[in-house]
């Protein structure tokens, strides 16, 4: 018999102790390695352990990013939360349940299969037996690998499953102290930092007496060769050093960044890694080649919370709090950062703003355990200035997207080439693609490592969502992997998913115009993929597409459907605009396949997001660039989508049933971008296929056409 | 030098200097940590307090300015035990992800309530737009607003 196939989490960690204990105040303790970020992942998490188990919710208690106790699930990322974290305590659970059920049929002199579980109290024949998980807790023999081969319970008789349980997180959020940035123990101190403009500068001078006169107050300041923090029992006095700093530290060898480097036009013709994927190059000339480039520039996380951590080292351990995406992995870069072992270090997850992928959040941690190891038995609380987190944080890398699509005579896609230059979209810490921040600061600084984009088989980066969902036969990518960007790089929600999917479908609406047909009924004819079709007609159902009136006249409606790294949750778009100087985004409609879905209304909050952050990227973000690095630093010079620019959404999920759970917090992302930017054409007749989708761009297409 | 105001209700009298900010007050004197720092700049609300029943970003606001006045922060409204109606609406909204800007939204919307109990949903927007939520929460906000002003209007009657 071959033995079940893991999740990658429980092979990783297979006993069960790591996932599942019984509490003496009858309750269970479900760990994870996955976090909450603000996607409902915790709640969700508790609500498939206590289906599983037969229990309450309220009975399920569930450890979330523990270095001590807690699994190592690597990062909260790529939309997998529910998919492997999801699988591995369902499959724990499951297989804790059968273990409990024959304790307990052995007390009773029973058959296991003649109990059943009722709020966690075994019954025979619809009656408790006294017996329960708790009673047989002690026999249960945690320390045990987990086999995988015990029974799931069938998703039709799910009960907690399914419903719209709410959020275990927020009441605390929308009461008070919730958050990493609250936790301030006796004793605290404040810290900020200085920063090293860039990789291999050089702090030749700071003029210390001078920026403890500008705090104002009781001010230290630790420094470890480029790296220069100020701490201070009084917060306003650390971050008055810390500004002040900016004006008496000298640089030498700091990088120079040119104008036209800031614009993803740029990335074309720099030094890349080239790679050709799919099909061989076509063997004979196109006969109708079509054309079309897309561009988005560096776009940010813009977290609402600068990042922060607290530290302390005392008696030769250190522990650090941190808003991070993966605790374990945070614990072995702060340990090979800090040359320390790996068991002196303890991680754990606290709340923080949401970070939409890898911002400042780890490098806060590693700027908190330095000071914490300089100034042993202190507790640090280190938090980044809003210029910091903006001025700092890895950015989403600016692309540019051009495809390439020979038609047959029908006019349909016979050979389609997407051609892809952009920096890597990962350069998270520890995954052999990036370091913390702060270690560049050393006097040794860490080897500059080669560009290192994440696999096609865990989705890609830059080719993330660049094959099309269409019927294409025959299809191939041109990756250029631009080596040295002039801002550090790395993921933000959906990586390269959002200026692929809006390449394709601005494709897709050019070759329909081309074709005389309608942009709904020319994809219908050339996506066989009934999920992807399913939503495609059902989107444009929910917002009257056929009622779409002619283009040009200032409204205009445009839609798009990808499969999130052709492989995740779906969604079809319709976006409603309205163009006069700006663009405005009036109404959204968005419908999702993700298979099983384990809340539904947090699933929706998660389109629902995605939607408008997707719409505040396509029309409004840009990392701006300056000679020394980013000049975006501040809400007014990085401005995103207001509660007056919101559209009205209508976001909604299929009943998936049958199709296990998919990740659903990326998967509105791409198409809501690629729909504003047809709804957009729609309007104006005219194309514009350079994000944002700005006033100067609006005039100047406007002008051209 | 001592700075004396009110706090939700309560006399406070605090040792700080006149130009420390009221945020650095209410946090870090006072314990009170559910009004945040997003900026610094009163650019995003995730400060918003309300002083004598106005909206004010407290990471500007010299606590010296305050002398005297009453402050209302996101911990006067309620608690998790006892939520204030606009926390309840909140919660069954399920209006926010990560959270950060709801307590500074929360408070924008009190003094919005407390002078306009039926606002249109225009209102609403514009009570609201000085915040910035990156989230995308937004609609569930408005609508946690409106359902908390009908709430607070049924019991009022």
């Amino acid at each position: 018999m071959n033995a079940p196939t893991l999740p990658p989490s429980l092979i990783e960690n297979p006993r069960l102790d790591r996932w599942i204990r019984f509490e003496a105040d009858r309750t269970v303790r479900i760990a994870t390695g996955k976090v909450e970020i603000g996607q409902g992942v915790v709640t969700a998490l508790g609500q498939i352990a206590a289906d599983e188990l037969d229990l309450p919710l309220d009975k399920v208690a569930v450890l979330s990013g523990d270095t001590t106790a807690g699994p190592d699930e690597l990062y909260t990322s790529s939309s997998l939360s529910i998919q492997v974290s999801g699988s591995s305590v369902r499959l724990v659970c499951a297989e804790v349940r059968a273990k409990a059920l024959d304790r307990a049929a052995l007390r009773l002199n029973c058959n296991p299969a003649d109990l059943t579980v009722v709020d966690g109290v075994f019954h025979q024949n619809g009656a408790p037996t006294g017996q329960d998980y708790w009673s047989v807790a002690a026999e249960i023999d945690l320390t045990q690998n987990v086999t995988g081969s015990a029974a799931l319970k069938p998703a039709s008789r799910y009960k907690i499953v399914g419903h719209s349980t709410p959020r275990r997180d927020l009441p605390a959020k929308v009461s008070g102290a919730a958050y990493v940035h609250d936790t301030l123990p006796a004793g605290v101190l404040h810290a900020r930092t200085l920063r090293q403009p860039s990789r291999g500068a050089v702090l030749a001078s700071l003029d210390e007496s001078a920026i403890k006169r500008a705090a104002k107050g009781d001010v230290q300041i630790v420094r470890e060769a480029n790296f220069v923090a100020f701490v201070s029992p009084v917060e306003s006095v650390a971050h008055a050093a810390a500004v002040a700093a900016q004006q008496h530290a000298v640089w030498k060898n700091a990088k120079r960044i040119a104008p036209e480097e800031q614009e993803a036009a740029w990335l074309k013709g720099q030094p890349a890694d080239d790679r050709r994927l799919g099909a061989p190059e076509p063997t004979t000339p196109p006969k109708r080649l079509v054309q079309v480039t897309v561009s988005r520039p560096y776009v940010a996380h813009a977290s609402m919370a600068p990042s922060c951590a607290l530290a302390e080292y005392r008696d030769g351990h250190l522990t650090v709090h941190s808003h991070g995406q993966g605790m374990h992995l945070l614990r072995k870069n702060i340990a090979a950062a800090v040359k320390m072992p790996v068991e002196a270090i303890t991680a754990k997850h606290l709340h923080g703003a949401g970070c939409y992928g890898h911002n400042g959040a780890d490098d806060a941690a590693l700027d908190a355990a330095l000071i914490a190891l300089k100034l042993p038995g202190k507790t640090i609380r280190l938090m980044w200035r809003r210029e910091e987190e903006f001025g700092f944080e890895p950015v989403g890398p600016a692309m540019l997207v051009t495809l390439h699509v020979d038609l047959d005579d029908k006019g349909r896609p016979a050979d389609w080439t997407t051609e892809i230059w952009s920096a890597t979209h990962v350069q998270r810490p520890g995954s052999n693609s990036g370091f913390l921040l702060a270690t560049e600061a050393f006097a040794e600084p860490p080897p500059e490592l080669e560009p290192n984009d994440p696999a096609e088989a865990r989705g890609g980066g830059g080719t993330r969502n660049a094959v099309p969902i269409y019927d294409v036969p025959a299809h191939r990518i041109l990756h250029h992997l631009v080596l040295k960007p002039p801002v550090r790089t790395s993921a933000l929600r959906g990586l390269g998913a959002l200026p692929n999917v809006y390449a394709i479908e601005t494709m897709l609406d050019e070759l329909a115009a081309r074709a005389g047909e309608d942009p709904l009924a020319y994809r219908l004819s050339i996506l066989s993929e009934p999920r992807g079709r399913r939503l495609l007609e059902l989107v444009a159902e929910r917002a009257n597409w056929t009622a779409r009136g002619p283009a040009g006249t200032g409204k205009g409606m445009g839609l798009a459907v990808a499969r999130y790294k052709n492989s995740a949750a779906y969604a079809a778009v319709v976006a409603e605009v309205t163009v006069q100087e700006t663009v405005t985004v009036d109404r959204v409609w968005c419908v999702a396949d993700a298979g099983l879905v384990i809340n539904p209304d947090g699933a929706r909050n998660q389109l629902e997001g995605g939607i408008v952050q997707a719409i505040s990227w396509t029309l409004k973000e840009q990392v701006k660039l300056g000679e020394h690095g980013i000049v975006s630093l501040d809400w007014d010079s990085y401005p995103i989508l207001r509660f007056s620019e919101v559209p009205e959404i209508h976001a909604e999920l299929v009943d998936g049933a049958g199709h296990p759970a998919l990740g659903v917090g990326e998967c509105s992302v791409g198409p809501t971008a690629a729909a504003v930017g047809n709804a957009v054409a729609h309007a104006l007749g005219v194309r514009i296929n350079d994000m944002p989708l700005t006033r100067e761009r609006i005039m100047a297409a406007l002008l051209k056409s | 030098m001592t700075v004396a105001f009110t706090v939700n209700g309560a006399v406070q009298s605090v040792d700080a200097p006149e130009s420390a900010t009221l945020l650095e007050v209410l946090r870090n004197h006072l314990g009170l940590r559910g009004t945040r720092y997003g900026c610094g700049l009163e650019q995003c609300g995730c400060c918003m307090v309300l002083v004598d029943g106005e909206t004010s970003y407290a990471c500007t606001r010299e606590v010296g300015t305050v002398a005297g006045r009453a402050v209302t922060t996101i911990e006067g409204l309620g608690t998790v035990e006892a939520p204030h109606p606009l926390q309840r609406a909140f919660l069954d909204e399920q209006a926010g992800q990560c959270g950060y800007c709801l307590s500074g939204i929360l408070i924008s919307a009190k003094a919005l309530l407390d002078r306009t109990p039926d606002p249109s949903r225009a209102e609403v927007i514009a009570a609201l737009d000085k915040h910035l939520c990156r989230c995308g929460a937004h609609q569930r906000i408005i609508r946690a607003v409106e359902r908390a002003a009908a709430t607070l209007r049924g019991s009022a009657a």
